[in-house]
């Protein structure tokens, strides 16, 4: 058996394995957030909340109504997507004109509530959610065993991420968001309705958020505080990234992720912290973010 | 006699007379929110920075106090100064880091920071995991003032917060205090007019971070315990209830708003997981209906009457 760098393959490639499917929620959350943000200028700390919603959607589709993973994948994310339009319609419209910072605090206590909501009916123990039938099983690649599933998870969020990026920068309908977010006054005297834009906006970033949940549901345990740490990492992924290019987004939640695989290998104690530390680096060497505009 | 004064002059009546009326330990968790609130409010409410990791502080010194007072057998007020040390230290650390971007990415910076702070607290040793540091010795204080006894201990904390109070005060109302607020208001005015604001801010960060450190070594001494929920991040959404509930940017509205927040805490605790909810609807009831808090809405109030 050969071995790399002293660790035997099968660790080392089922870590890059199990970051890379890390990476892919990292890059379907950070990319909602980055949407949101351009739009609505306010950082959606209910993010996570909203990710977990998903998967819980999923859960009870299955458990009440004996809908399958399939279709959980297109309903979760309409329904929590609908609830998250509802949400900006209720609250968060009445807060653009305010400073940053109002939209982060009330977000922070949408994910309060939601959290609280899901805890008390559920406690803080997961649910199991089996892997779809057709994506069970795996395949052995030799240096290592494939899960058909997280095979799956990388895949799809890949073809997602690229089709929201093709979305926003090569249709018209991306372009009219790119021209409301630099400037919307000007955008809606051409007689586009902004205000409904910018629901739909907050409405697809928290269906990303869900799918990313329904996604994680089989891989994880579906639990209510599923969402509250991934999205303090998610943050700092975002900062690391910085907001300005949809692509970034892509590239540094995929990297991070993988680089966190790494750590788990090769120094468990850090791989909690690995990205909060590069967090740190990043700011004191580019503190614009790697794909970040200046200010 | 100045008129401002009446209020403080009151308040000062009702904190020497109240450990006759409830109980003390209750009070003394008031007291140390309340410290913990005023020093969060610093920067929110004096420098336009939000932090979203002020548990980082918090728990870490409670955790420095809680070992160096119980493992290393350090006098009381020893292991007050290392907490406040070492929350000092964090809070420079911090800062140098976050205060390079603004707004919304200092508080994202913050929090990722402080879930740093979190996780090594969590997996280092001397911090007790999952336990955390339990029945820390109360030693008595410059080897003379016994605080095993309850009401003797509540005075003590108290006379700590009220002259922490004071120099919060006394630092939002000297020269520096108003370039903090010059910075808050318009950056570039005022570095054109020759303040180097990054310094400023640095500074107060690291003042903050030092008095909410003081906060969380006095809770240890008062609980007799340091624990992970004292440095997780729902601690720093916590400190950030307390002071919106009572005022961004006023004098009292943290003191206001941590009486009310542990008061709130301390009734709801038996509906469990309900408070959690009930926190959450009072951020969004807050933000977008009283986003002057209750000492703000009260002042607003009473300028109208008088105009």
């Amino acid at each position: 058996m050969f071995e790399l760098l002293g660790v035997p393959p099968q660790a080392l490639f089922g870590q890059l394995l199990l970051g890379l499917i890390n990476g892919a929620f990292y890059a379907m959350l950070s990319l909602g957030l980055a949407v949101i943000f351009g739009m609505l200028n306010v950082i959606n700390f209910a993010h996570g909340a909203q990710y977990m919603m998903g998967a819980f959607t999923a859960w009870m589709l299955l458990n009440f109504l004996g809908v399958n993973y399939w279709a959980a994948l297109i309903l979760a994310p309409l329904l929590v997507g609908l609830f998250g339009i509802l949400l900006e319609r209720l609250f968060l419209r009445h807060l653009y004109h305010l400073d940053h910072l109002y939209g982060l605090l009330l977000t922070f206590g949408l994910a309060l509530i939601i959290e609280g909501v899901f805890r008390k009916f559920y406690g803080s123990s997961g649910q199991p959610y089996s892997i779809p039938e057709e994506l069970t099983g795996g395949h052995n690649l030799g240096f290592m065993f494939l899960p058909n599933y997280r095979a799956w998870v990388v895949a799809f969020s890949l073809v997602v991420c690229l089709a929201v990026w093709y979305l926003i920068e090569r249709t018209k309908l991306g372009s009219y968001l790119r021209a409301a977010t630099e400037n919307p006054t000007l955008v809606q005297a051409f007689g586009i309705n902004v205000p409904r834009m910018v629901m739909l906006t907050y409405g697809f970033g928290v269906g990303l958020a869900a799918l990313a949940g329904v996604m994680a549901a089989p891989i994880y345990q579906v639990s209510p505080l599923m969402g509250a740490n991934l999205i303090i990492v998610v943050f700092a992924v975002v900062v690391i990234g910085g907001m300005g290019s949809i692509l970034g987004s892509i590239v540094t939640g995929f990297g991070l992720g993988v680089v966190e695989g790494f750590t788990k290998v090769f120094y468990p104690e850090a791989s909690n912290t690995v990205i909060f530390v590069i967090m740190a680096i990043v700011l004191v060497l580019r503190p614009a973010g790697l794909f970040g505009r200046a200010q | 006699m100045d008129r401002r004064l009446l209020p403080a002059i009151v308040l000062l009546g009702v904190a020497l007379a109240a450990p006759f009326i409830v109980y003390p330990v209750f009070l003394m968790k008031v007291l140390c929110f309340a410290l913990f609130a005023c020093a969060f409010n610093l920067l929110i409410g004096y420098v336009g920075l939000v932090s979203f990791g002020h548990a980082a502080f918090f728990g870490g010194a409670a955790y420095i106090t809680a070992y160096s007072v119980k493992v290393w057998g350090w006098p009381t007020e020893a292991g007050l100064l290392a907490g406040i040390a070492v929350a000092a230290l964090l809070g420079l650390a911090f800062g140098a880091i976050a205060i390079r971007r603004q707004g919304i990415y200092f508080a994202m910076i913050t929090l990722a920071l402080s879930q740093m702070v979190f996780f090594f607290c969590l997996q280092a040793k001397f911090t007790g995991g999952e336990d955390g540091i339990q029945s820390i010795p109360r030693r008595p204080l410059f080897g003379v003032i016994d605080l095993k006894n309850e009401l003797t201990l509540y005075y003590v904390v108290l006379a700590i917060v009220l002259s922490a109070f004071w120099l919060i005060y006394r630092t939002v109302h000297s020269p520096f205090g108003q370039v903090l607020k010059s910075i808050r208001e318009n950056e570039p005015r005022a570095v054109s007019l020759g303040y180097r604001a990054e310094h400023y801010k640095l500074l107060a960060f690291v003042l903050s971070a030092a008095l909410s450190g003081l906060a969380g070594s006095l809770k240890s001494v008062v609980f007799q315990l340091a624990s992970l929920t004292d440095v997780q991040w729902q601690m720093s959404g916590e400190v950030i209830l307390m002071t919106l509930v009572g005022g961004l940017g006023t004098i009292f509205g943290p003191v206001v708003g941590a009486v009310v927040v542990i008061t709130m805490q301390n009734y709801l605790a038996p509906l469990g997981e309900w408070v959690l909810v009930i926190q959450g609807v009072i951020f969004v009831v807050v933000v977008l209906a009283f986003r002057r808090g209750i000492v703000g809405e009260i002042s607003a109030w009473l300028s109208r009457l008088r105009a």
